[in-house]
Order: structure tokens, then sequence, then C-alpha cells
């Protein structure tokens, strides 16, 4: 089960909230303060890109964040609700005016992820995409 | 936080100074401010980052396209920062080759080339 899990409506206003509860409950969880900044950075791109393929996609569905503590590990899981979009092929499909910028950008979204985060998985469940990432977490974690 | 946004005129160089986060919900408003720059006819422009506090991949496309619209009029976009976290998305994306980034506003206006 998730430690925290948030349910956003794919709006680009939303993305700052996710990041924000990102970060607070990594910082908790025991992440290194010197990678929060990661953390919030690639948080946000990935719920950028699940806004972005939503939108085009003319899809209402929530974009899904799971923030995990594990043993070892602080697992961040995004979910967006478009069968078969692992990768910006999703934007190429788009058929608005704009759908090539909004291809690079997720392009350029998901290479920024790709940058920051070791350990990242894009695949996906019953759902749709989900961006896997996760960073270590110091031995003894942030006391209440 | 919002995003916050000035200008103003140094030499034949207009000064877009940037507060704030740059994101998906924020960036259009940065992408309106330099195409209405350019519209007007400014093509040397020097976007000031010191105020900014975040900055994601949306906020560099509309660098990216600021930069091809100024370069459209051989004008020129130059960037003010000296924030490492800001920084190092410039630099892992390989735009350090494509943006000239100064440490101050003076020696923006100071370069030529």
């Amino acid at each position: 089960m998730a430690t925290v899990e948030l349910r956003f409506s794919a709006l680009p206003e939303h993305v700052r909230t996710a990041r924000l509860v990102a970060a607070a409950v990594a910082r908790r969880a025991g992440v290194d303060e010197s990678v929060l900044d990661e953390v919030r950075l690639a948080v946000g791109e990935a719920c950028s890109r699940a806004v972005g393929l939503h939108r085009r996609s003319g899809i209402d569905d929530a974009v899904r964040v799971k923030l995990v503590e594990q043993e070892k590990r602080f697992l961040i899981e995004v979910g967006d609700g478009v069968p078969g979009a692992t990768g910006a092929e999703a934007g190429s499909h788009a058929i608005d005016g704009s759908a090539g910028e909004d291809a690079a950008e997720a392009a350029m979204g998901l290479a920024v992820i790709s940058g920051l985060v070791d350990d990242l998985d894009i695949g996906s469940d019953e759902n749709g995409g989900v961006v896997r990432m996760s960073w270590p977490v110091a031995v003894h974690p942030v006391l209440p | 936080m919002d995003l916050s946004l000035s200008t103003r005129t140094v030499g034949d160089r207009t000064v877009v100074e940037v507060g704030g986060e740059i994101d998906v919900y924020t960036a259009p408003k940065l992408r309106e401010q330099l195409v209405e720059l350019v519209n007007e006819g400014h093509y040397h422009l020097i976007v000031d980052m010191e105020g900014v506090d975040f900055l994601d991949s949306t906020g560099l496309g509309v660098l990216v396209g600021g930069l091809k619209r100024v370069r459209a009029h051989e004008g020129s976009l130059r960037l003010v920062c000296n924030q490492e976290r800001i920084l190092k998305i410039f630099r892992i994306t390989g735009l350090t080759k494509v943006f000239p980034i100064h440490s101050s506003v003076d020696e923006a206006v100071a370069a030529t080339d």
C-alpha cells in the first residue's frame, strides 16, 4: 500500500501541488536533502507529461501519484490513463495542430527525468502508462 | 508561488526579469511575454533568472522557442543564472551549448557574441 496517494484532475495548475507533496513525503521518508530538488523536478516532469497525455487524448480521468516508503528506497509512481502510451509516441499520434510541439515537450520531459533519476522504469499497468522512480533513503529516517 | 515578469531596457538590450516558478502552468505566461517582445521589435533579449525558484522542461521549451524567434531576426537571447539547481537542468539537457549563460546582467549586456 502506498504511504501517500494523490489523484488530481489533469490540469497544469495541480502539478505544483503534486511536486510539493512528493517532496514533503520524501523528506519525511529520509531522502537526503541534497536530492529533494531532483525528486521535486522529476515528479513535476512525470506529472506534466501525464497531464499532457490526458489532454491530448481527451481523457478525463485523474492522474495518479503513489508515494511509497520502502525499507531502503523511496518509490514514486506516476500513472496516466492512456493505454499503450509508454513514451512520447502518444504525443505524435495526437491530432491537434500543436501535436508536434507537445510531443517535443514530452520528449524533453522524459530526457530530464532520465538525466535526473538513476532508478527509472517507464512501463504500464491496467490503467495506462506508469513512470516509476526511486531514490535511496537514509538508514535512520527523520523522526517526527 | 506564481510567476513574476518585468521588463526594462538597457542600451539596445531588453532585460526580462523572471521570478518564481516556471512550470507547465506558468510557462505560457513567459512564452506570451517573449512573443510580445519579439513582435514589438525587441530582438536582443536577456532573461534574468536569478529570481527563479523552479524550472522544468516546459520552461526550457519556452526559452528555446524564444531563441528561435529572436534568431529569425538575427537577434540574441542570453540568460543570467548563478543557481546550481537551475544550471543543472540546462546541463543535463545539453542546453548549455545552446544558450549563452552569464553570471550577471551587466556581463550579459556587455557580451557581444
